[in-house]
């Protein structure tokens, strides 16, 4: 008889106990989890008006608009890949754009140190409004050229070309065959690759494109659009 | 177009550079930016208090007041500034909205006045942010409460005409319409009282009579209280076949509360009268009397009060049912223990655990009527557990588990507005996408449009169909245009046979429509497209199987062809000039553009019309959709054609 009934008291107060500093505990412990929220915020300034006149295209003023609005909708001063993405994929609601704008942060993160500052960004812009022929195909050639190696191989344009049908998303007329950008690859290579060796250099790239108006032509589209 | 990312556009439009050298086909032109002015300071001044903000700021929303040319019928030329003449205070968060993209509800402000500003400035609620938007939905739904109590109200005195029944049953609901009804309602409530008050004292010992025993009254005077008893229950006969007779839903009536009270506090009388004074149902008659005590329920529709303390009890059913749970197990646990601690000591009144179960109970609430008592040691300790902890489990977790679950409560309440309100808001945000998509679609036809008059060079027409999409939207549009280009799958952007196609933007019905029908395309192209394809002066358009488009103004004074006239054609899918449904979600192939070629002006008006009679029921032959979309159009019911396509079907 003693032994259980210890047995029972023990269980007893054990659960009695738990039942008390439970709800003793719900007063005295608060909500840690804001501290969870402490995010760092990280902030960058950008170089001065000067120097960045200097090192691009654009005048004071286009700067400062640039730059407003850049501050208006990252005001740390730093866009990271995500935050890009976002941006990026708005304008495109029917299809995933998230591919390309990968590629496209890689193309304007000059330094590869996993955001874009203002810099970076206005210099990028400057290249593709204000730039020559020659500086826009180069840009697009780095866009394209995914290690940075200097050479486009067919994976890596497959790889950009997917990615560029994947904003076109699911609603087209005709559907998007699954083969499109492999076709297309295939054509790019076949007008690109003079020399039939299976990668694209920069230099077959500039000179096939100054032969095609179409291309050429397009270049010029943009101009006005600061 | 998303909120707050037009500052990122011209990005946009520059990246698209990446794309030109992998596309194979010319690019639409761009849309001209007109307002080639340099970014520039406005001045708003609302009642006197001067804002000034960008006007690119401004220019974000065109479909809200400001964004749009309509802040122009504001402009005060000597001052040169905006001048409204609204509340200077709301139009904080307004400006606010164009700065950060964000609509917050300022929580001192009324939400009647806010919402007027918010439908001056042609702001759409719904875009409040979250932080704010419960906030706003709460105090929405407060003052259309309030005003529908007072619409209620108006409703009430102003009634004119209405039946014998329905003036009876509205005296019935609101005594204070009519003097005939107050005294119903006074009458009423006095028997009840009467009736409550003889059942009370029924049951009181009145006097001693020569028999050995008090009687109560009720025995000792069992006529008069019989009287009374049939006089109160008449009364709640009448009044309940009454109601009856008058309620507009008499199925609806039988089920309510208070109906059920009124028969379960007349029967037992009847019953009573029915059954004859035997002794073996006399028990069973005693209990049903228990029943007449409901009539004090009847006071409910005389008091608000007991109305609304019904109602607090409904609806805390749920942290009620959780408190008496978490006490039952509280009972059945220390009842277990005190039988088993019990168990051994003789005499003792813990006979089983049910037994216990009054001993726990007296003890947990504290009573201590002392019936019970433990004997042992170990029942002493575990009742002196039993009670301290009866105060902790009673006393501190009510106010605990009540304010708890009132929180989480609400927040669940808040969790399913939440999601509802999410269903609405979403179906909103899809309606506007749809129709920006439809936008595209239709401001690509104008984009066409608009080149096509350009290079005929008519300027009357080119305004009369620029629909107003503003510049931003055209852009954007210009954007997905080029994406559609880029990846066409053939270098031949401009011709007609079956595998020319740049893929397009498509509503999805039109997508889904367009897979079913895949399956039954049969594609001859029995236009004379195929003709066209080798010689680019013939009409060229017909196999591109335009559907019909939503076009805005459907009067273009250059498609009045002659069905014969084959001079310079201009292939444009914008040219179904039908005024088709302009609700109809339709695509076009606008892909098939020869628009930058204007070496080759190639005009097949007269060829697109045959395409526009394909959405006319006719054989499939005459469909000359280049795309293996004959079906649809066909499927299509013709929308309301114009007098132009009857004209071209003479081809």
């Amino acid at each position: 008889m003693p032994l259980c009934l210890s047995s029972i008291f023990s269980s007893l107060f054990s659960s009695l106990s738990a039942i008390v500093l439970n709800f003793l505990l719900c007063f005295l412990k608060d909500d840690t989890s804001d501290s969870d929220l402490e995010l760092s915020m990280v902030r960058h300034q950008p170089e001065g008006l000067d120097q960045l006149q200097a090192q691009t295209q654009f005048t004071r003023k286009e700067l400062q608009s640039l730059y407003r609005g850049f501050k208006n909708e990252c005001p740390s001063g730093l866009v990271d890949e995500e935050t890009f993405k976002t941006i990026y994929s708005q304008f495109f609601p029917q299809g995933d754009a998230t591919r390309y704008a990968h590629f496209l942060f890689n193309a304007f993160d000059i330094d590869r140190n996993g955001s874009i500052r203002f810099v970076d960004f206005v210099l990028g812009l400057s290249v593709l409004l204000r730039g020559s022929v020659t500086e826009k195909l180069r840009w697009a050639f780095n866009l394209y050229d995914i290690n940075k190696d200097g050479y486009i191989t067919k994976e890596e344009m497959l790889e950009i070309m997917t990615s560029i049908y994947d904003m076109m998303g699911r609603y087209t007329l005709p559907s998007v065959r699954d083969d499109s950008p492999f076709e297309h690859v295939e054509k790019f290579f076949q007008k690109m690759d003079r020399n039939r060796d299976g990668v694209v250099t920069i230099d077959e790239f500039i000179e096939t494109c100054q032969k095609d108006e179409n291309i050429m032509a397009s270049m010029q589209l943009f101009e006005n659009v600061i | 177009m998303a909120t707050g990312v037009a500052a990122w556009l011209p990005f946009a439009r520059a990246a698209a550079i990446g794309w030109m050298p992998v596309a194979n086909c010319p690019m639409p032109i761009a849309p001209r930016d007109n307002s080639r002015k340099q970014d520039e300071l406005i001045i708003l001044n609302v009642s006197g208090r001067r804002f000034q903000t960008w006007r690119t700021t401004l220019d974000r929303y065109p479909d809200t007041l400001l964004g749009s040319s309509e802040k122009d019928f504001f402009y005060n030329e000597e001052t040169k500034e905006y001048f409204f003449d609204r509340d200077p205070d709301a139009f904080r968060s307004i400006l606010n909205f164009y700065r950060t993209g964000k609509l917050h509800y300022p929580r001192h402000e009324c939400i009647s006045a806010y919402d007027e500003e918010l439908i001056f400035f042609g702001i759409i609620p719904e875009i409040i942010g979250d932080c704010c938007y419960e906030e706003y939905k709460d105090r929405k739904r407060e003052n259309l409460e309030r005003l529908q109590d007072d619409q209620e109200e108006n409703k009430d005195l102003k009634q004119p005409n209405l039946n014998f029944r329905e003036t009876m049953w509205r005296a019935f609901e609101n005594p204070h319409t009519s003097t005939l009804a107050l005294v119903f309602y006074y009458v009423t409530g006095f028997f009840i009282a009467i009736s409550v008050i003889t059942n009370v004292v029924e049951t009181v010992p009145c006097g001693t009579t020569t028999n050995q025993k008090d009687m109560p009254c009720g025995e000792r005077y069992t006529v008069a209280f019989f009287c009374i008893d049939t006089a109160c229950v008449m009364i709640f006969t009448v009044e309940y076949l009454l109601r009856l007779f008058a309620a507009p839903s008499r199925y609806r009536f039988m089920r309510s509360v208070m109906s059920i009270i009124d028969v379960v506090a007349i029967l037992p009388y009847y019953i009573g009268l029915v059954m004859t004074n035997n002794e073996d149902v006399s028990g069973a008659f005693v209990t049903l009397r228990v029943f007449r005590v409901f009539r004090i329920f009847k006071f409910s529709r005389h008091s608000q009060g007991l109305r609304i303390l019904g109602y607090t009890l409904k609806s805390c059913a749920s942290e009620l049912g959780f408190l008496l749970f978490s006490l039952t197990m509280a009972i059945i646990i220390f009842a277990t223990v005190m039988f088993y601690a019990e168990k051994g000591s003789s005499s003792s009144k813990f006979t089983s655990i049910p037994a216990s179960f009054w001993y726990t109970i007296v003890t947990m609430t504290t009573l201590g009527y002392g019936d019970m008592v433990p004997k042992t040691i170990a029942g002493k300790i575990f009742g002196s557990i039993c009670s301290l902890s009866g105060v902790l489990v009673i006393a501190l977790p009510v106010p605990v588990i009540v304010s708890n679950f009132s929180r989480i409560y609400h927040q669940n309440q808040r969790a399913d507005k939440r999601r509802a309100q999410k269903k609405a808001r979403l179906a909103r945000i899809r309606i506007a996408k749809s129709g920006s998509a439809n936008a595209f679609l239709q401001s690509k036809h104008n984009g066409l449009l608009n080149e096509l008059l350009e290079l005929t060079g008519s300027e009357e027409d080119e305004q009369k169909l620029i629909k107003s999409t503003s510049l931003l939207e055209s852009q954007h549009h210009h954007l997905l245009h080029c994406l559609e280009k880029t990846t066409v799958r053939t270098p031949l952007c401009f011709t007609l046979n079956t595998h020319s196609s740049a893929h397009e933007f498509v509503d999805e019905q039109v997508y889904e429509q367009n897979c079913l029908e895949t399956a039954l395309q049969t594609y001859p192209s029995h236009s004379p497209s195929i003709a066209s394809h080798n010689s680019p002066a013939v009409t060229c358009c017909g196999a591109s199987g335009k559907k019909n488009t939503p076009l805005p103004n459907a009067n273009l004074p250059l498609a009045n062809p002659l069905p014969s006239h084959r001079g310079p054609l201009q292939e444009l899918s914008a040219l179904h000039i039908q005024s088709a449904d302009p609700l109809s979600h339709t695509s076009s192939r606008s892909n098939l553009n020869l628009r930058t070629d204007e070496s080759k002006r190639v005009n097949c008006k007269s060829g697109r019309i045959t395409t526009a009679i394909i959405s006319l029921p006719r054989p499939p032959a005459l469909a000359p959709d280049a795309d293996g979309l004959h079906g649809p159009p066909q499927r299509r019911p013709p929308p309301s054609a114009g007098t132009n396509i009857v004209k071209v079907s003479a081809l």
